[in-house]
Formats: structure tokens, sequence, C-alpha cells
């Protein structure tokens, strides 16, 4: 392979645009992840980037933009477990197993009684390379207020995560923080939707958080590491899956499962040798 | 602020669940300043609902509550209240610096972009001094030892400022040294004025440091000054059953004074009660107005 085949991905507008909205979204991602995995709602990431399928489906026959019926399915959907949690003795994963699968089965039906609104493949697996301008509009918006509302109010996110008595103590409204999250998860599941797919947008959630937080444990530190694997990931991914002509979604979350693994085996403190290491110097002494 | 103004004021509290299940009922008491109270109940007593109700984190189906002649919500947004946690409430893998833990404490007093200035720094550094744990500032929350981890919450409830300050189990998994110094550090809080609401279920170390107990099962049995309401009647009241209680009318040995009681615990302080089942107190100087008023009872 030479150097001019190595350039070839940058010649075309199609995979210009793939690779820097991938960075993008994956970068967005990756700050999102550290409050999801600290929250411990990797669960509800996943049922969140399900749930808005139903919505995208009806913003397509209905003619307004896509985003705006997937973020609104997702917030019905997580009113609903919220309200059935409230209702009934039911534990959390189940209320959540019932509501998310319910609306994605919705999302399944309404797209396959209209084969001629939207591919059910590009909703499940992404169509970075294919994407229209308008979805990229509508991306970057979504990828601009996600990281306009993390600047000015991290701090709280953080307090909200970790200690919300704390944050109620303090007289924070923490139903607003509780909301402000569960806004940003449903819309850049949304937007990250557009470059992995539903199935493997909750990866996109979880895995450059997780990986992060086995390399530090500072929180500020932890958010610029995720950050910087998703922007790279997506990138990277996007870039890579022109030579193998794979999935784009497949490569980027294959290449952050790679760093994870090599966090979760070589991380200088978290890690499984530095542990076995610690191990065995207690055992020495 | 008036420390003559400062009370937390409980009115006929009724808490219930969304089940319909009372946990409180009819509840009142109130607090002023320089009180250090003790909440003292079994498990299962609603001593943490109403520990919640006070915080504000649970709403009451009837009655109320005030700090400072305000609701609970506005007391919080001025930042009159504090709360130290129970040890197990807090995730001590999150990534998170003993110094950051206490810097939460001054949110209330930022701006709405929550940066620290100079004045916020100092306090933080005052208040891990305080609780001799400013070595520690850079340790991630979860290198610590049990007794540490309880100071630094200490240390943000002091760098918030508050006036009340509400402490849930604050004895539980501490080491000795630390129970001493936590002691100590609620008395001084006591003589600056400070209002102190303790949860705790270890009877013994109340009367050391204490100067007001609530009892409650249910509703409040009763609440007021330590001698008057840590009676072996109110206590059977509300841990009817529940306590192991030795009681020794003569020695079992030797014919010596028998009015001399020793009584040793591995574990947590014992509650020592004396012949007409009234109070006693590790050191007598320190409660003089209550062995003169004993006096008078018993010269009667």
């Amino acid at each position: 392979m030479d150097f001019d085949e190595l350039l070839a991905p940058f010649r075309y507008d199609y995979m210009l645009t793939a690779l820097w909205v991938s960075a993008l979204i994956g970068g967005v991602c990756g700050l999102l992840s550290c409050f999801v995995t600290l929250k411990g709602w990797s669960l509800m990431g996943d049922a969140l980037s399900h749930a808005i399928v139903p919505g995208v489906a009806i913003a397509h026959l209905a003619g307004f933009p896509f985003a705006l019926g997937a973020f609104l399915s997702g917030l019905l959907a997580a009113i609903a477990m919220g309200v059935v949690r409230a209702r009934s003795a039911l534990r959390e994963d189940a209320v959540i197993g019932v509501v998310f699968t319910a609306f994605f089965a919705v999302g399944l039906y309404l797209i396959s009684t209209n084969p001629a609104g939207i591919s059910l493949k590009s909703v499940v697996f992404g169509n970075i390379l294919g994407i229209a301008d308008e979805d990229v509009r509508q991306v970057c918006a979504v990828a601009a207020l996600t990281l306009v509302v993390l600047a000015l109010k991290w701090r709280d996110l953080v307090l909200f995560c970790f200690d919300p008595n704390q944050a109620r103590a303090l007289g924070i409204n923490t139903a607003v923080l509780h909301y402000t999250l569960l806004t940003l998860l449903a819309a850049t599941a949304v937007a990250a939707m557009q470059t992995v797919g539903a199935c493997l947008v909750v990866a996109t959630l979880i895995t450059p958080g997780v990986t992060a937080y086995l390399l530090t444990d500072r929180f500020s530190r932890m958010l610029g590491i995720a950050g910087a694997i998703g922007v790279s990931t997506g990138f990277l991914g996007a870039y890579a899956s022109y030579h193998l002509d794979g999935s784009t979604g497949g490569c980027i979350v294959v290449l952050q499962t790679l760093l994870f693994l090599a966090a979760f085996v070589f991380g200088p403190k978290h890690g499984v040798l530095a542990g076995r290491r610690r191990r065995s110097e207690a055992a020495q002494i | 602020m008036n420390h003559a103004n400062l009370d937390v004021v409980v009115e006929a509290v009724t808490v219930s669940y969304n089940n319909g299940h009372i946990a409180v009922h009819d509840a009142s008491f109130r607090l002023g300043p320089g009180m250090i109270s003790a909440l003292v109940g079994i498990n299962g007593s609603g001593k943490s609902t109403l520990f919640k109700t006070i915080m504000g984190f649970l709403t009451p189906a009837k009655g109320r509550v005030l700090v400072a002649g305000r609701p609970v919500r506005e007391a919080q947004k001025a930042n009159l209240v504090a709360y130290v946690p129970q040890t197990e409430e807090v995730d001590w893998s999150f990534p998170i610096s003993v110094h950051d833990v206490v810097m939460m404490g001054r949110y209330g007093h930022m701006s709405f972009l929550r940066l620290a200035r100079a004045e916020d720094r100092r306090l933080v550094e005052e208040s891990l001094r305080r609780v001799d744990m400013w070595a520690f500032r850079d340790r991630q929350i979860g290198e610590l030892s049990g007794g540490q981890k309880k100071r630094v919450f200490l240390a943000r409830a002091l760098a918030q400022q508050a006036r009340v300050i509400l402490l849930d189990e604050p004895f539980t998994g501490v080491d000795v040294k630390t129970e001493s110094a936590i002691i100590a550090l609620l008395r001084e809080l006591r003589d600056t004025g400070h209002i102190m609401l303790v949860s705790t279920h270890n009877l013994g170390s109340v009367p050391e440091f204490c100067n007001h107990a609530v009892i409650i099962n249910r509703t409040v049995l009763a609440s007021g000054p330590i001698g008057e309401v840590f009676t072996e009647e109110n206590l059977a009241r509300a841990f009817g059953g529940v306590l192991r209680k030795f009681r020794f009318n003569e020695s079992t040995v030797g014919r010596h004074d028998d009015r001399t009681v020793t009584l040793i615990s591995d574990d947590e302080r014992p509650l020592v009660l004396g012949k007409h089942g009234h109070l006693e107190f590790a050191k007598r100087t320190e409660h003089r107005d209550l062995v003169e008023k004993r006096e008078n009872e018993e010269g009667r």
C-alpha cells in the first residue's frame, strides 16, 4: 500500500464528511460517557438508543426533523420508565427492559410497513457514508448544544453523579440536573445513531468512559481522556472502514474495545497487571 | 446571621410512603443554637425518614419543618444546612480527590459556573486543616481509612459554613481517635452557636457529646435536655426488648461499695444508668447543674 493510497479517503467529499462527523460525534459521546458510567446509567443509555427508533420513523413519515422525533420518543421512553418504576414494585432493570423493547418494536413495525420512507439498515447499523447534508446540520446542532451545556454545567453534573443528596442540601434543583443529563443522553444517542447505528450507540456512550476510568482517578482527566478516545476512534474508525470496506460503526466500536482491553490489562493503577504486581509486592513484605 | 433567630422547628410532621404506610406520625420538637441533639431510635423507628424530611428529601404529608423560620428549601438555598452522609451512601470509587469533595461544599456560595475564588480555596484549606486532613488533599477518596473518610465529609460541612449540620451515623466504622476528634470539633461548633442533629444508634456515646436528645419510635417519645429525656423509662419505650441490659444492684463477688459500677465494652460505648434509672455521665464536672438538681431531689 503506497502513500497515495493512504490518502485516498481524503479525496472524496463523502469520506471527508464521514471522517469529521464521526470524530465530532465520537468526542461528544466520549465526554458524556464519563457521566453515564459514573451515574450508573449504562443500561439507560442502551434503552434510550433503542427507544429513539420509533421517533425517527414517525419523523420521516410526518416530515419533520428526525432529531426532534428521536428526541421526543427518547424522552417519552424515559418518562414511561420513571412512571412504571414509581408505580410498581418491579426492579429497575426489568422496567428498562420492558419499556425500551416495546419502543424498539413499535419503531421496527413502523419502518417495515413503510419501506419507501427510511431504510431499516441505516437506522440499526448507521450510514455515515451516505449521510445527507440536512442530517449533518442536525448532528452539528446536537453536538454544539451538548458541548455548551457540558461546558457550563459539568461541575454541577459531577456533583449530581457523585452525591445527589449534597446537591439537594445546597438547594440545587436535582430534578433539573436529572432531566438535563437525560436530555443530553437522548440527544447524543440520536447523533450517534447516524455513525454507528442504534445497536452500537450504547458502546460509544460507555466504552470511552470506562476506559478513561481505568486510567485515572481525577474526573477532569477522565473527561479529557474519554473525549480524546471518542474523537480519535471516530476518525480512525471511519478511515479504516474505507480501506477495510467494512461497517463504519463496527470499525469505531472495535477500536474503542481494543483501547478498553489495553487499559484493562496495562492500566497503571487499575489494570490487571498492576493489580497482580501490587499483590505480589504485598506478599513479599 | 443573628444566632438568636436560628432554630430548627419540626411541627406536627407526618410522613407517609406511596403505599400508604405511615413512617412518622405527628412528630414535633425544636432545636436552638448551641444544641447538639441526638436523634435516637431503633431501625424502622422512622429515624432516617425524619432525618430525610428535615433535609427536604421527603415532603411531609402533614405538618412542616422550618429552619430559621423558613421552609427547608429556602434555608438550603441560603446555605444554612449542611449534611454529613453515612459512609455506606458514598461511592468511594468515584474519581475525585479529597480537595475536590470539600470544594463541593462551596458550590452554594459560587456563581452559575462554580468557579472557585481565592476565598473558596482558603476556606477549603482551613476546613481540611481543622480536621487534620490537609496532607491528604490530593488522595482519591477511596484511598482513605474509615475515620479519614468521615473527616473529609465533616470538612465539607465546615467549608459550607452552614449554621445547621445534620450528621447521619457519624461514628460507624470510625476509630477511637477520630471519634474523639469529631466530638471535639462538634463541641467547638456548639460553642459558636451551631445546631447539630446527630442520628445515631450508638447510645453510649450520646451523653459524651450531646446536650439534647430526641427519642423516636414512629413519633417523638421525648425530646429535651439529655439528662431529662435519657431515662431508663424513655429508652425502654424506644428500644423495648432490643437492648441488652446489665443491672448491678450489688457486687457479685465482694462485699465492697456497691455504688461503684464498671462496665467494659469492646465495641460501642455502654450507656450507664444510675440507681433510679437516670443517666450517668463519664465526667461529673461537666454537669454541675444536673448534679445539684439530683442532690436537691434526693434531699427532699
